[in-house]
């Protein structure tokens, strides 16, 4: 079994097929929360999106930050900075750079981290993330890793290292968009991809977090599509925290423009139609979104914000960056990790830095 | 007489227990435990952060009150042990609330793993309360390995749906002879209220405390419904009868000596 054989009943309809598709009542009813004619009633599916966030989390909001660790990729994804065609500045932290990162982060107070590299297997190897895994576990209660998809074994290992959560987007469910965006480089395998956060749930992994780019195809039916899969693992593996992350394309190096452009009112629909599908799940929103507008999506239903976010490697101690140096990704939202917690509590919301450890 | 609740070595005055996740900042939930005047308060251990004096929960947990680390978070009676031990390694105590959860759409206590953490956290010494689905059987079990009560759930976490679970306590209620603690699920004062009426020791609220409009005053709501229902059963609540009953009976004359 694998989520594929759900994708394929879906495959060949558009979003506008979709509701004359065989739909069980809640899949019925997320199709109708993201069709266009709801978006004249997002005040009502926000309340309904509010309450049943605050039934499940309360007034509380999860704090982390990502950590670059390499930013060497063999892939060429177009809406990518760190695109193997990019003329950038590589990089590649020692371990003593990686150590001072940690010593910065935790200073801040924060407990949960994100690992990420590049797609490349040969310079980020494994045993590099593992050695990388002996230093941050002495720093942080709670480590994520967002690299490029592993077998299930591999997983394993890291896990027995101390990671406990998985970050892997699928950044497109329409596969033949997917080909076109991802034509070179071991991401361009769909399947080995699409199966990855299964893979990490059987391996024992605590939590996983999928998502799509937004932008790279019409959002409902990638919505539909990324709920799809949220409800396939929740089912399959009920004992793992189920996470989604909205993230929405930013600026980067090159001249990619955004083939389907999402708003803030869709996004804000998005997150309730999800929300109200899938009460239990973790919702992130990244730093690619401005302050005002993450501020005002808090009560929603997002339950993880990153803060004192970087996309460059090393760029939670770098003072300055070559003119070469480019980060994955522009960020909207600079703000350090004092000023989040304060825009938080001005919402009357709880930052919370630790919500797990290692055992 | 006081009425005390003995648990663990421990004499209690307050049936109220009370959890501190969902709130929306530490302050407040301390008014909320100070106010309703919990002795018993339940964290969960991955919340704690003793590296952290400003975000550390446990300084903001009264003195007088108890500590009862909960395992939320595990999914297996191996990873509830482990987070018993981390507890009692960092301080905070040997009341362990025992917390396996499998499925993070219900938040259902797994009851068979649960038992077999109980079994082994007893035997290392901790007082040990298992929330558990109501089940006669399995409480039973769970109070002969030495759970020193049981926390059978009203409704599913969180729901705030009450005593959905009313007829399977009560059976435990009426066989068990160790505290039964209504925990999970209670939405509203009378809730807790009502299973202190029909005889459970004790109850734990968090969600409908921690997200009202009003946690200080609804903690303490909460704990007045506890003081009443417990009251009532003390005094032994009459038997419902299907016709009226008058307080002043019709023949009285009858038996009056002139």
């Amino acid at each position: 079994m694998s989520y594929y054989n759900i994708y394929e009943k879906f495959k060949q309809l558009d979003f506008g097929q979709l509701a004359s598709a065989e739909l069980s009542a809640d899949e019925a009813e997320f199709v109708s929360l993201l069709s266009p004619e709801r978006e004249n009633y997002l005040e009502e599916i926000a309340k309904r999106a509010h309450q049943i966030t605050l039934r499940n989390f309360g007034r509380t909001m999860q704090l982390y930050t990502p950590i670059y660790l390499s930013n060497y990729c063999e892939n060429q994804c177009l809406y990518c900075g760190f695109n193997a065609e990019n003329k950038i500045e590589r990089k590649k932290l020692t371990f003593d750079e990686i150590k001072a990162e940690a010593e910065f982060i935790s200073k801040t107070g924060l407990k949960h981290i994100l690992i990420l590299t590049g797609d490349s297997r040969a310079v980020s190897s494994l045993s590099y993330i593992k050695d990388a895994l002996k230093i941050l576990r002495g720093y942080f209660s709670s480590i994520s890793i967002e690299i490029y998809a592993l077998s299930e074994e591999e997983y394993a290992g890291l896990i027995s290292e101390g990671v406990d959560g998985l970050t892997i987007y699928q950044e497109v469910y329409d596969q033949g968009i997917y080909g076109k965006m991802h034509s070179v480089g071991a991401k361009r395998d769909y399947l080995f991809r699409l199966d990855a956060p299964e893979r990490g749930a059987k391996a024992g992994m605590h939590s996983v977090n999928i998502g799509v780019l937004l932008g790279l195809n019409d959002w409902r039916r990638e919505v539909f599509l990324l709920g799809l899969h949220a409800k396939y693992l929740q089912d399959n593996y009920p004992d793992l925290e189920i996470g989604v992350s909205l993230p929405r394309i930013r600026p980067q190096m090159g001249d990619f423009s955004v083939p389907n452009p999402v708003s803030d009112k869709n996004i804000v629909q998005i997150l309730a139609a999800l929300r109200i599908f899938l009460p239990r799940i973790g919702i992130a929103l990244s730093t690619r979104e401005n302050p005002e507008f993450r501020n005002n999506l808090i009560p929603l239903g997002i339950t993880r914000m990153s803060a004192g976010s970087s996309t460059y490697v090393g760029g939670h101690t770098a003072k300055a960056f070559s003119d070469k140096s480019v980060p994955q990704f522009k960020i909207s939202d600079e703000r350090d990790v004092e000023e989040v917690r304060k825009a938080l509590e001005k919402k009357g919301y709880q930052p919370v830095l630790k919500d797990w450890m290692h055992i | 007489m006081e009425d005390l609740l003995e648990i663990g070595g421990k004499k209690i005055k307050s049936r109220f227990f009370i959890g501190t996740g969902k709130f929306s900042d530490y302050p407040l939930m301390q008014k909320a435990i100070e106010s309703s005047g919990a002795e018993i308060v339940t964290v969960a251990l991955r919340r704690v952060d003793l590296d952290s004096l400003r975000d550390n929960i446990l300084e903001y947990i009264p003195k007088s009150c108890t500590v009862m680390i909960n395992t939320s978070g595990a999914r297996n009676a191996e990873e509830a042990i482990r987070i018993a031990r981390l507890a009692k390694a960092s301080g905070a105590g040997n009341w362990i609330k025992i917390e396996v959860i499998r499925d993070n759409k219900y938040l259902l206590p797994d009851n068979l793993e649960t038992l077999k953490a109980t079994e082994i956290l007893v035997k290392e010494g901790f007082v040990v309360l298992p929330y558990m689905s109501p089940d006669l059987s399995m409480a039973r079990r769970m109070v002969e390995c030495g759970a020193a009560a049981v926390m059978p759930l009203g409704s599913p976490i969180g729901s705030n749906r009450g005593l959905k679970t009313k007829e399977l306590i009560q059976i435990m209620v009426d066989e068990i002879k160790a505290p039964i603690i209504v925990d999970a699920g209670l939405g509203r004062p009378s809730d807790a209220c009502e299973c202190m009426e029909f005889g459970c020791s004790a109850v734990l609220v968090n969600t409908a405390v921690a997200i009202s409009l009003d946690p200080v005053n609804m903690a303490r709501a909460f704990s007045e419904g506890v003081i009443a229902g417990r009251r009532a059963y003390l005094c032994k609540i009459p038997a419902e009868k299907n016709i009226a009953s008058p307080s002043s009976p019709l023949t009285g004359f009858l038996r009056q000596d002139k």
